[in-house]
């Protein structure tokens, strides 16, 4: 290989949050979770609801305080970030939200969401600089001039997620986390979002956290997938390699419950139950590189059986 | 059906300038509450009573001043006082004549009297204009009014959004202060206040001050609460949005429906409270008047003036209807899930 | 061919709104057989949840439904009834399944009670042999040690435990047909694919007949019997499950196809259709499909294009399809699905 290792832009460090930490009702929405992402590449985490993982995107983002464990963005220990650095992490790493109903204020036009990192950050010296700036968004993410003046609730579920992006992308960042940003979306709009993201990933150079439930356009999208259950990160390596050949017993029962277009194919699929009992049994657990690269939550006993399993 | 061959040739799907065209009309949020509101009749009749009311209010300042109110002619209190209403004209009931209880025939006081002035809403007993006393009374109860809104706004929004922005300790400490507060009777308040200031309109408001907002500042701090978990307000703090920004900028107009209606029902309830005092003595002090005490001092001649008890009340009434009636309308149009569409 | 249980005839529904008339269906026909499930396709706006709603006699109040529309259920026409006779109708021979199983139970019940409601209300039973026969739906919606959470709260439990609740209800009063309106979009993909399991095996016990809206084509393909497919308040094709899948005319059933990656979809090979819906303000003259369409024709913009005829049970309204249009080449992937039409055709023969 004469590749360099791409440089890592997001390191998580045994990350711990737990919510009413110490109470009978303490949930533990991340549990000791530790994984990277390369500069440039798209990690898709996937897990059902409750997993953590949109936690985990909001972590990252300092939307909420870890208990433990460390974060980097860019080589930057950004765990205890405050004040004017928070501010210039802020500018460098953004989100795209699920429900794109939800995440525009209905009372601000357009122009003003759009505009609100842009005024924030002081990036438009005047009105026409900012508007022009707007238009340009607007542009990027296929929508028109008019569109500008308008309100949230006019706009289509489609079309709203589209500002949502250009929202995000107005203070130029290097890093956006998408938290389910199709999920809320029909089938024919989630891969039209899907590919505009593809595309400024390309024009901007950009680094994606991906979260999602739908294992497929996940696959689709991502260059490296982890998945999530219950606060725990079970499974993790190259989108082929869990799509292709999933270890863990949660990750084959993901898999399997994926509805396919193709009414031969669906009489076929199995779903396959997944017995949670080998995550409660107590034992102890620790990633495993069982391939290169492609690491599972598991004692060595069970690797060394995932290990056989794939033969 | 006759098409031609070349409408079969393929020209494929049009610029995005036209597939992502919206043909709706914009319509901001505030234009179209306004349109729901306009398809509620009573509330529209209701927000215009309102405006005139406060419109004539104000330009009453110039013609009718407290004093010439509270003016009376010490010599002439035979000839003026207890005059009915009189329009100048024919209208029954309102043409300045009047039927004494038990009396079969109706007398004319006016002319008995002597009155060259007709006096549109009669006098009282002292000979003072009733129109004049109910206008300045009407002042004094729109100025509590706009001062229990300033107060509702400024402390109100302010205390609720705090309080539930900063959660944790804060909020229940600020939560415990509302507690306390709103365990204390207010009449308690006023008549504390009335022996440190004098009865008066000052300590009525200041009363206003101190108990009014509370219920405000409970309803917009359950609002922030629920607001802040928001995902465009998530989406302003990932931003590096401040604070106070984010409160004007996206919690408050959000919030601004709930506002409106609390306010709607905070300036009847203390119009009420105001006349309530002043019924009691516990309000304005005399001369001046007010409706609440307008009320309160013919009441006991109600069996034979009761004109003089029912103007008041009217005008006290109207304006408290207006205000329930436009903050019903106005909670429809800014809840579009009520309204038909 | 069974003697079809619903037919609906010419159906339009208009909106009145502030801004004028939204035509939300305009113009939709079909027929529902005994025994088997019709999918509804396509996006939001489509007119699918209007559709339904229609069925159920649940319109809004500034709905406008003309006068030759029918929608005729064992021989009278529904769109004729009484709120009265709706709510026995409601419910009791037509019951839905909603989207959301969070608001569609009432919070403040226990779940046995919710699901008797329907059978004390419809079949007059006691409360006791209601809520006996609760225990036993609860029991057939595979509720877990369902005597022991019959007097829960719908707050207690999860949200595919409570939409097996939900199916529970809708099946209570045996309905000839059930509508499932978007049934697992919010629900976890494991649990969809529970939900749908448990629909397909109820419907092969109780030969109902069911109406599935969804706008995803990876549902419909395991659920469906037949598929008809909605674009701007039209359906635009319809046909057996097989015919949608694998020999699909209209260019919008490539686009919906094309826009859901598969296993073997490569990188940057992934189709949407550009655009957004029309506004069914002003449904545009036409084909409303025609602006998003790269296969758009001249004539696509100025007639609207009728039904044509694939198969006895396959149509598809799309000019392309009239003797006069160009052939044309559609993208790769549909290719592949019409191969593997060929093969099966080949085998049937």
């Amino acid at each position: 290989m004469t590749e360099e290792t791409p440089k890592k832009l997001v390191e998580l460090n045994d990350l711990q949050l737990y919510f009413n930490k110490g109470k009978a009702n303490e949930v533990r929405a991340i549990d000791h979770v530790s994984f990277d992402i390369y500069e440039g590449e798209v990690f898709g985490l996937v897990g059902e609801s409750g997993s953590g993982k949109t936690t985990i995107g909001r972590t990252i983002l300092k939307l909420y305080e870890p208990n433990g464990g460390t974060m980097t963005f860019d080589g930057e220990d950004i765990t205890k970030l405050k004040g004017k650095e928070l501010s210039n992490f802020r500018k460098n790493a953004q989100m795209i939200f699920q429900d794109p109903q939800a995440s525009l204020n209905g009372r601000m036009k357009v122009r003003d969401i759009i505009a609100e990192g842009i005024d924030i950050n002081h990036l438009a010296k005047s009105k026409d600089e900012r508007n022009a700036k707007v238009q340009e968004l607007l542009d990027l993410v296929g929508l028109n001039k008019d569109h500008a003046t308008r309100y949230p609730h006019e706009f289509s579920g489609g079309q709203r997620q589209r500002i949502g992006i250009a929202r995000a992308l107005a203070v130029d960042p290097k890093f956006i986390i998408a938290d389910e940003p199709i999920s809320a979306l029909d089938v024919s709009i989630q891969a039209q979002v899907v590919n505009l993201m593809k595309e400024l990933q390309k024009k901007h150079s950009l680094t994606y956290l991906f979260i999602a439930h739908d294992l497929s356009m996940v696959k689709y999208i991502s260059d490296r997938i982890g998945v999530m259950h219950w606060g725990k990160l079970l499974e993790i390596g190259t989108s082929d390699a869990v799509y292709n050949h999933p270890l863990h017993p949660y990750t084959k029962s993901l898999l399997s419950a994926i509805p396919v277009p193709d009414p031969e194919a669906e009489n076929l699929r199995q779903h396959v139950d997944y017995d949670t009992t080998i995550e409660t049994d107590g034992k102890e657990r620790s990633m495993i590189e069982v391939n290169p690269g492609h690491f599972v939550l598991a004692t060595p006993e069970e690797a060394e059986q995932y290990k056989q399993q794939q033969k | 059906m006759a098409a031609n061959t070349e409408d079969f040739v393929i020209v494929g799907a049009q610029n995005s300038e036209a597939n992502e065209h919206i043909s709706k009309p914009a319509l901001s949020f505030w234009q179209d509450a306004w349109r729901r509101l306009k398809l509620n009749k009573l509330a529209v009749i209701s927000l215009w009573f309102l405006v005139f009311i406060l419109g004539f209010a104000l330009v009453s300042n110039f013609f009718v001043t407290q004093n010439k109110a509270n003016a009376f002619d010490s010599d002439n209190v035979g000839k003026y006082k207890n005059l009915p209403p009189n329009s100048g004209l024919p209208i029954p009931g309102w043409d300045g004549k009047l039927k004494e209880p038990g009396a079969t025939d109706t007398t004319d006081p006016y002319k008995n009297n002597n009155v060259k002035q007709n006096f549109i809403l009669g006098t009282d007993n002292i000979g003072r204009s009733l129109g004049k006393r109910v206008i300045v009374g009407l002042r004094i109860s729109l100025l509590v009014a706009i001062s229990a809104t300033f107060i509702d706004l400024l402390i109100g929004v302010t205390y609720g959004v705090f309080s539930g922005w900063k959660g944790g300790w804060v909020d229940v400490v600020m939560q415990r202060i509302i507690e306390i507060l709103s365990s204390v009777p207010n009449l308690i308040v006023v008549t504390m206040f009335g022996l440190l200031l004098g009865n008066g309109v000052t300590s009525i408001i200041i009363a206003i001050a101190i108990t009014g907002w509370l219920s405000m500042a409970r309803q917009v701090r359950n609002m922030t609460l629920s607001l802040k978990e928001r995902d465009y307000v998530l989406a302003a703090k990932s931003l590096g949005e401040s604070s106070t920004k984010i409160a004007i900028k996206h919690l408050i107009p959000n919030m601004a429906g709930t506002i409106i209606v609390q306010i709607m029902m905070t300036v009847p309830s203390a119009i009420m409270f105001e006349a309530v005092l002043s019924a009691i003595n516990l309000g304005v002090k005399p001369p001046t008047a007010s409706l609440g005490s307008l009320i309160s001092d013919a009441q006991s001649m109600l069996q034979f003036y009761p004109y003089q008890v029912l103007i008041p009340s009217g005008v006290l009434v109207l304006i408290s209807l207006a205000f329930i009636l436009l903050g019903d309308g106005l909670r429809d149009a800014f809840d579009p899930r009520a309204s038909e569409d | 061919m069974s003697n079809p249980i619903l037919r609906v005839e010419n159906l339009h529904v208009n909106f009145n709104t502030y801004a004028g008339t939204v035509q939300a269906i305009r113009d939709v026909s079909f027929d529902l057989n005994q025994g088997e499930t019709l999918a509804i396709v396509g996006e939001s706006g489509s007119g699918k949840s209007v559709t339904t709603k229609t069925l159920m006699g649940l319109n809004a109040k500034n709905a406008v439904i003309p006068e030759n529309s029918r929608l005729l259920f064992k021989d009278k026409n529904l769109l004729e009834l009484s709120e009265e006779e709706w709510q026995h109708v409601r419910g009791n021979e037509i019951a839905m399944i909603f989207q959301d199983p969070m608001t569609s139970l009432d919070p403040t019940m226990k779940i046995g009670q919710q699901i008797a409601e329907p059978l004390i209300k419809h079949q007059e039973l006691s409360e006791k042999d209601a809520l006996a026969r609760a225990l036993e739906l609860m029991k057939g919606v595979g509720i877990p040690n369902a005597e022991e959470h019959i007097n829960d709260y719908p707050h207690q439990w999860s949200g595919g435990m409570r939409q097996r609740a939900v199916i529970a209800i809708a099946l209570a009063a045996d309905p000839e047909i059930l509508i499932a309106d978007e049934p697992t979009t919010a629900l976890d993909v494991t649990i969809q694919a529970q939900i749908l399991n448990l629909m397909k095996q109820l419907q092969k016990q109780s030969n109902s007949s069911i109406i599935f809206i969804t706008h995803d084509l990876g549902v419909v393909a395991g659920m469906a019997d037949r598929v008809a497919v909605m674009y701007a308040g039209k359906i635009v094709e319809y046909g057996t499950v097989d015919e949608i899948f694998f020999n699909p005319q209209h260019p919008y059933t490539w686009g919906l196809l094309n826009s859901m990656p598969t296993t073997d979809t490569a990188e940057g090979s992934l189709q949407a259709i550009p655009g957004t819906p029309p506004d069914l303000l002003e449904p545009p003259l036409g084909d409303a499909f025609a602006p998003r369409n790269s296969y758009a024709l001249a004539i696509d913009s100025k007639e609207e294009p009728p039904f044509f005829k694939i198969s006895d049970t396959h149509y598809a309204a799309t000019w392309l399809l009239d003797e006069r249009a160009p052939k044309v080449t559609p993208p790769a992937q549909i290719l592949k699905r019409w191969a593997r039409w060929e093969e099966l055709q080949g085998q049937e023969a």
